[in-house]
């Protein structure tokens, strides 16, 4: 497992994104891991071999890279880009939960055969329902988990400027002993550019959330003005074929018109079976 | 995530790009990523080791090489072919975008043949003209802003074999070595090179784009 595996299975997840969504992944894999990977680990590969103190006391050199390298920036992205990305799991989750619950919804409509379970497979998820609120949530977590990294940052190494110098006087430094960290311009750079794309990507996680509000208020708007297009006409008797019917009607359309889009689409199902089959 | 998977999600955009678009891509691939991987990576490994300063004053060498080599020129590079694939993306995100309305038009039952849809080539017209004319224009505003950066940081594309440095706690002025100048230099001279023939065949690109339009564009109002 590493960035590539990670990268196959947040590819995944990109097709069921919002458009924002998708530019934000694109962006976290390019402009951070990438960089990350084909950048940033040279910069830093010999952080500690370099790092020379003005003492010939032995155990000095150690003490003093660990006092003020208490964790590696390196290592500190990469927790960070795996806790940012990982929330698009849950929505992962959720949509495999709602695609097994659809393909159950063919078996029990009679509609199981090879086809059509590929095409739950294929067809795209709206977000709409408990996937709005599971998609909400992941979004959420991305924003909080990026603040947090980077009030960590800011907390271990002020200023997010590396120093060239370091006055260290841990046991068993003898007084005080001048540290030079090595390349610190390059690390400097190289840390003001991921906090930039951290900022780029804060800004895209809070366009995704106000676009994902704005739109499920709209929908709501459309809904409430528009009532006979609601589930209110599929309430209907509770004899049991028919009582079972409109639990699959009820179910169909809690999909949103994902799965009535597919099977009308592909068999032919009459719009008449949509209704309440004993109104 | 490396090279190899920027290498995969590009090529998907090679096939709705001009027939110089795929040269650019081939060169780019070819010439800047794989020598960068292959070749210069190597001679620029042993920089910060083998950089030596005539003194024994500790941390005179990390100050004296920080100051003479801000970033690195291998990451300079890394960064400059990440900044010039990435308009290509914006690219691929229109073709996805057109098609996913041709699906939506069918799936509300106009009728348009899916397979055809997976395998036809979109032509550069329209919106997508705009998109892919400002990728390009994109592509070489950040070569151009590289090789700048490059001149400016190093004044000149040579690598000197000595520098002096009068950096504390370097004491008075000291000699500082470079290791394998002439290497360097000529990776460096063959990285602008190839990123000059870059920028032409972007110019190029350019100039065909506009000029293909334009004749479109008198065509129909003959």
């Amino acid at each position: 497992m590493n960035w590539a595996g990670l990268y196959t299975v947040l590819s995944g997840v990109n097709r069921h994104s919002t458009a924002i969504g998708r530019i934000w992944l694109s962006v976290i894999f390019i402009f951070r891991i990438m960089v990350l990977v084909v950048a940033a680990e040279s910069v830093w590969g010999d952080e500690k071999s370099a790092f020379t103190c003005n003492t010939q006391q032995p155990g000095c050199n150690s003490v003093c890279y660990d006092h003020f390298f208490p964790i590696s920036h390196i290592r500190l992205w990469a927790l960070q880009l795996i806790l940012v990305t990982t929330p698009a799991l849950l929505v992962a989750m959720h949509v495999a939960y709602q695609q097994h619950q659809e393909k159950k919804l063919l078996v029990l409509t009679g509609h199981a055969d090879p086809k059509h379970m590929e095409e739950v497979k294929k067809h795209k998820m709206r977000i709409a329902g408990s996937l709005w609120w599971t998609y909400v949530c992941s979004v959420v977590f991305r924003l909080l988990f990026e603040a947090v990294f980077m009030y960590i940052f800011y907390m271990l190494y002020p200023g997010y400027q590396m120093m060239r110098l370091v006055k260290c006087e841990a046991y068993p430094c003898p007084n005080t002993v001048d540290c030079f960290i090595s390349r610190p311009t390059e690390k400097t750079i190289f840390t003001v550019f991921m906090l930039v794309t951290s900022s780029v990507c804060i800004v895209l996680n809070m366009a995704e959330l106000v676009y994902l509000v704005v739109r499920a208020c709209a929908r709501r708007g459309q809904h409430h003005s528009n009532p006979t297009s609601g589930k209110g006409s599929f309430y209907g008797h509770k004899h049991s074929s028919e009582y079972k019917q409109n639990e699959i009607n009820q179910l169909l359309t809690e999909q949103d018109g994902s799965l009535k889009d597919m099977l009308r689409r592909n068999s032919g199902l009459q719009e008449k079976g949509d209704r309440c089959s004993a109104c | 995530m490396d090279w190899g998977t920027l290498q995969a999600v590009l090529g998907g955009v090679n096939k709705h790009s001009t027939s110089i678009g795929k040269i650019w891509l081939t060169v780019l691939f070819i010439f800047r990523i794989m020598i960068l991987v292959v070749a210069a990576e190597r001679v620029w490994g042993d920089e910060q080791q083998d950089f030596v300063c005539n003194t024994l004053q500790p941390g005179c060498r990390n100050v004296c090489y920080d100051h003479f080599f801000p970033i690195s020129h291998i990451r300079l590079w890394a960064l400059q072919l990440i900044f010039v694939s990435t308009p290509a993306l914006l690219v691929a995100m229109h073709v996805a975008y057109t098609r996913h309305e041709k699906k939506r038009r069918f799936r509300n039952g106009e009728k348009i043949d899916i397979e055809e849809l997976k395998n036809e080539k979109i032509h550069i017209r329209g919106p997508l003209w705009w998109t892919y004319t400002s990728s390009i224009f994109f592509r070489i505003v950040f070569e151009a802003v590289f090789m700048y950066v490059f001149y400016y940081m190093y004044d000149g594309y040579q690598m000197p074999r000595l520098v002096k440095c009068s950096d504390w706690p370097c004491p008075n002025t000291v000699d500082c070595f470079v290791s394998r100048p002439t290497e360097k230099t000529t990776f460096t001279i063959f990285m602008l090179a190839v990123s000059g023939i870059c920028m032409m065949l972007n110019l190029a690109e350019l100039c065909y784009l506009v000029i293909k339009i334009c004749m479109k564009e008198s065509r129909k109002t003959t």
